[in-house]
């Protein structure tokens, strides 16, 4: 019999509503694993009491005939969810002991269809990093290493405890953000499946935030129809966010069909950058063949003005992080740091020095330069112009293409440290996913295949504004012909 | 009257003036959160999560506090952007929760407008304003509870304020004054804010420089926060003296923010522009752009009530009442409510036009009505006389049943009673009387009494005349009809 921590979002939820198996054994057997997993340090806080009884409930529901969508599947949730009741921190020191009095809409959507909660996931400090090296409280390792190598890798970021999370069987799926890739990324580094929606498709009431025209919740799951069923969980209008989208929520996991016939995939050839390893430029090519295999017609398009779209990036979530950050002074939660001498503008600057990160520092740096007096215009208001251009690329190569397929990464998982000495070298992992994100488009990772070294490399399916589907079904006819099983071998 | 002038030792300055006015706007919640906005409240009973800038909070706007913005700009007579966008202005400061504040500096809500004011004993003129736009208002730093500490009180931190900015445009320290009046009016009658200036629900910015008429501005001081007209008015005379004699001393103004203090009437530096802080401004990622549509505006626009201009104007064309009435009568919208309203009752009552009964009501208000609240201290919107009761006593006067004396002790008695006037001439009989018979017999036994003042009558003292109307009067408790006893007397006087 499969061990129950094999089993994915969907199996799980079948399962309980079967009866095959008890919500409390669900919980129990991934509370175990969350337990033997802490040589990755993918969680912050476990809640195993969260995760029982919403199984109990789920349990209870079964039994008087009540059954809640998602009754009986527990899932980790990245720790920049506010959780009531319990200690949110952004993977930051001046939040450390900060437990919310109220619940981010997402996870009391998620709660209220029946999940449980494992516990609050590690990530890159206020969602800032590709390798979850810049979390307070350690980087998380990834489960995977590459083969006939004891060498620790990151999982990504910074959505990394997510990901090893999932891709180590400690949870079933988890919650990511993704403000330039912190979904994707680490999807594809731990060989799992990850969707960030169309912008304004999740609420973001209650996550802390980073970049907040950018930032956006979405699922990391084991496969696409796993993450097809948690986004229909977590996504609908809301009205305490103003960037909310009032749209429906259509039925995901119902339409998922992997049958592309009539469908039209572009291939940006400016994503074809200078050094991308030919394993990489191979497996896309792979990709290129399965659509065509499913049905779809391939079309080369033109996005001009991709390069222009990580500097911008670089500009625009730093100045919106600069301000968004400019809350956490002491005064009113979290922690503080109390100087001998000086006053209140000493206390902001000891609090702030001992509390924030070193990339997160750099960060509001690069951000309170960009909108400073006598740069604004250079900056900010030259990157907002390259982003009209860049989604103004989109839209115009959505009228000869209904998807767009490209690598998620422009390499396979890097060992912790390799990178941190050089930021540029870091800030390059987001090139092929802070496009979409700077025009608020729906796109997605797959795992497609494995480098040499053994490890996981994804695929990457950008869609038109609200058409999560075509991304999902896509995905779906990939991670049909690409046949990934591989899953990391336990160490830990 | 002549243009004011600082005397210098150089010759004569003028100063220019430009407000910027911060209004409350008046609604239930704040700009972009739920909480109240009730006045008085406990410390931080009223903060949301927003407020507070708790994590992962976000703002929604506030559709009401739009609504009266754009009600303000329509009756500043102003141009009404219907795109418009809200921007982050970033700076640390514990009433700060965010760490900046949301407000408009790209694209305000309202462009363009101007008032026309009427500075006592000087021509009218005109003050361009330059734009409206919203923002929230900060918290409060309380510092004298504790030796070490200071409090915050965040009751205030996100309710919805109106900042309305002029064009340097005003000459003297009483056109500021007047300019202050006239916006605190027009809010008012809106609705839009309180003016309540006690309170806080209204504050200025003072910018003042001086020049040589007809040179070119000079530099300008920006004097913070001042609380009252008469402030106003004193803060500009003193930083208009002052800037004169720096320049004259041989100094320079440098452009700066300065406090008016109320205690000892002088402006004192805050900070240098060098020192100034940069905001950073930029648009605020967690809104979308504010658009407009054309049914929003109109029925806005629908809503808007008659102005103090256009009603003083209809109350010296239509009502024929005189400029000075008119405009005491407009000032503030309470005023002019209650004079429509004894006006409406009125004409009911006596079944005439109100264009009939404006002139005498309007004097009733304007000397009776408005002594008798000076009096006991209270506000028109308190006034123990409501304005129906007001239209029965001068409907009482206009039948005769009582004389001008009369109806000014019934009105005392309103005043201390609140009863109704025929309640109170009915209960005490203080009925005028036409009876000719009794006023003949009262005559009689006056000028029996006064024998010799007859004779001095009769040998050409006239004036005396007065002293048997006074007799009769009060032998008649002053309820004779004073038309009928002066004829009666003459006759019997003969």
């Amino acid at each position: 019999m499969t061990a129950i921590t094999d089993l994915g979002i969907a199996a799980l939820r079948d399962g309980v509503r079967d009866g095959s198996f008890s919500a409390r054994e669900v919980a129990e057997a991934f509370i175990a694993a969350v337990e033997a997993g802490r040589a990755l340090n993918a969680f912050i806080v476990e809640t195993p009491d969260h995760a029982l009884a919403a199984a109990d409930e789920a349990d209870r529901a079964r039994a008087s005939g009540a059954h809640a969508p998602l009754a009986g599947v527990p899932m980790g949730i990245k720790d920049l969810f506010c959780t009531k009741g319990v200690q949110t921190t952004a993977a930051s020191h001046i939040l450390e002991g900060f437990v919310p009095t109220y619940e981010s809409t997402v996870t009391a959507k998620l709660f209220a269809a029946g999940v449980g909660m494992l516990g609050k996931l590690n990530l890159d400090q206020f969602a800032m990093g590709s390798s979850n090296e810049t979390s307070a409280f350690g980087n998380v390792v990834s489960p995977w290493r590459r083969g006939g190598d004891a060498t620790a890798l990151c999982p990504g970021g910074s959505s990394g405890g997510s990901a090893a999370a999932v891709a180590a069987r400690m949870v079933p799926g988890a919650t990511g953000t993704d403000t330039g890739g912190s979904i994707r990324q680490p999807a594809a580094f731990t060989g799992i499946s990850g969707i960030k929606p169309t912008y304004g498709r999740c609420s973001r009431w209650g996550i802390v935030a980073f970049a907040s025209s950018l930032d956006q919740a979405g699922p990391m799951a084991r496969d696409v129809r796993d993450c097809a069923i948690l986004l229909g969980a977590m996504s609908g209008y809301d009205p305490k966010d103003a960037t909310s989208l009032d749209e429906p929520v259509p039925d995901w996991e119902g339409n998922l069909s992997s049958s592309l016939k009539g469908l039209r995939v572009g291939v940006p050839k400016e994503y074809r950058v200078d050094g991308m390893p030919g394993e990489i430029e191979a497996l896309w090519q792979a990709g290129i063949d399965w659509l065509r295999d499913a049905g779809a017609e391939i079309v080369e398009v033109s996005l001009p003005h991709t390069r222009y779209a990580l500097p911008a990036y670089y500009i625009v979530a730093p100045a919106e992080a600069s301000s968004n950050l400019a809350r956490y002074d002491g005064v009113r939660y979290g922690q503080r740091v109390t100087p001998s001498q000086g006053g209140i503008h000493e206390m902001y600057a000891q609090t702030r020095a001992a509390g924030f990160g070193a990339e997160v520092k750099r960060r509001i740096l690069i951000g309170t330069y960009v909108l400073s007096a006598g740069y604004y215009d250079a900056y900010y208001t030259q990157a907002q112009r390259v982003r009209t251009l860049i989604a103004r690329d989109f839209a115009d190569a959505f009228e000869r293409c209904d998807v767009l397929l490209a690598p998620t990464a422009p390499s396979a998982a890097f060992g912790l440290g390799e990178k941190t000495a050089d930021p540029i070298a870091m800030y390059l992992n987001d090139v092929f996913t802070v496009p979409a994100s700077l025009a608020g488009l729906p796109g997605m990772s797959v795992p497609a295949g494995l480098d040499s070294a053994g490890l996981p490399l994804g695929l990457q399916l950008i869609g038109r504004p609200l058409d999560e589907q075509t991304v999902l079904n896509a995905g779906l006819a990939i991670e049909q012909r690409a046949g990934f099983t591989a899953r990391p071998e336990k160490w830990w | 009257m002549s243009a004011y002038r600082i005397q210098g030792t150089t010759g004569e300055w003028e100063v220019v003036i430009g407000l910027e006015i911060h209004a409350q706007i008046q609604t239930e919640a704040k700009l972009f959160s739920g909480a109240s906005t009730e006045f008085g409240a406990e410390p931080n009973a009223q903060v949301s999560l927003v407020d507070a800038a708790m994590p992962g909070m976000l703002p929604v706007v506030n559709q009401e506090c739009i609504r009266q913005a754009v009600r303000t700009g329509m009756a500043l007579g102003a141009k009404i952007n219907p795109w418009s966008r809200f921007d982050r202005k970033n700076y640390f400061y514990p009433d700060l929760p965010a760490g900046y504040q949301i407000s408009q500096l790209y694209h305000p809500l309202v462009g363009e407008g101007a008032i026309e004011i009427e500075p006592p004993d000087a021509e009218p003129k005109t003050v361009g304003i330059e734009r409206l736009h919203v923002e929230q208002d900060a918290g409060k730093l309380i510092h004298d509870q504790s030796p070490s500490q200071s409090y915050v009180d965040l009751n205030r931190a996100g309710v919805a304020l109106m900042e309305i900015v002029s064009r340097p445009d005003m000459r003297s320290p009483v056109e500021a004054a007047t300019y202050v009046r006239k916006l605190r009016s027009i809010l008012r009658y809106v609705g839009s804010c309180d003016g309540n200036m006690e309170e806080g629900s209204m504050r200025a910015d003072v910018n003042v420089s001086v020049r040589k008429p007809g040179d070119p501005f000079g530099t300008r001081c920006e004097i913070k926060n001042v609380n009252s007209v008469r402030f106003v008015q004193a803060a500009v005379e003193y930083e208009a003296r002052r800037q004169v004699d720096l320049i004259e001393e041989g100094g320079r103004v440098i452009q700066e923010t300065r406090l008016f203090d109320q205690d000892t009437g002088v402006t004192r530096s805050m900070r240098s522009k060098e020192e100034a802080q940069d905001y950073r401004y930029f648009p605020d990622p967690d809104l979308l752009p504010l658009e407009l549509d054309d049914g929003f505006i109109a029925e806005a626009r629908a809503s808007l009530p008659e102005l103090p201009d256009a009603k003083r104007h209809r109350y010296v064309e239509a009502l024929g009442l005189t400029p000075y009435n008119a405009d005491v009568l407009t000032a503030e919208v309470e005023t002019a409510r209650w004079f429509e309203a004894l006006l409406a009752a009125g004409a009911a009552k006596q079944g005439k036009g109100e264009a009939e009964l404006a002139k005498s009501a309007s004097n009733w208000v304007t000397s009776d009505l408005f002594g008798a609240l000076n009096r006991i201290g209270r506000e028109i919107e308190d006034s123990p006389v409501s304005p129906t009761q007001g239209a029965e006593l001068l409907a009482l006067v206009a039948d005769g049943t009582l004389s001008g004396s009369l109806a000014k002790q019934v009105f005392e008695i309103m005043l201390e009673t609140r009863e109704d006037p025929g309640a109170i001439v009915e209960a005490r009989g203080m009925k005028q009387t036409s009876d000719t018979g009794a006023i003949e017999a009262v005559i009689a036994e006056v000028l029996a009494a006064n024998a010799d003042k007859v004779a001095d009558y009769r040998g050409g003292k006239d004036k005396l005349f007065g002293f048997f109307v006074g007799q009769v009067m009060k032998a008649m408790a002053g309820k004779a009809n004073p038309g009928v006893v002066n004829e009666l007397l003459k006759k019997a006087l003969g």
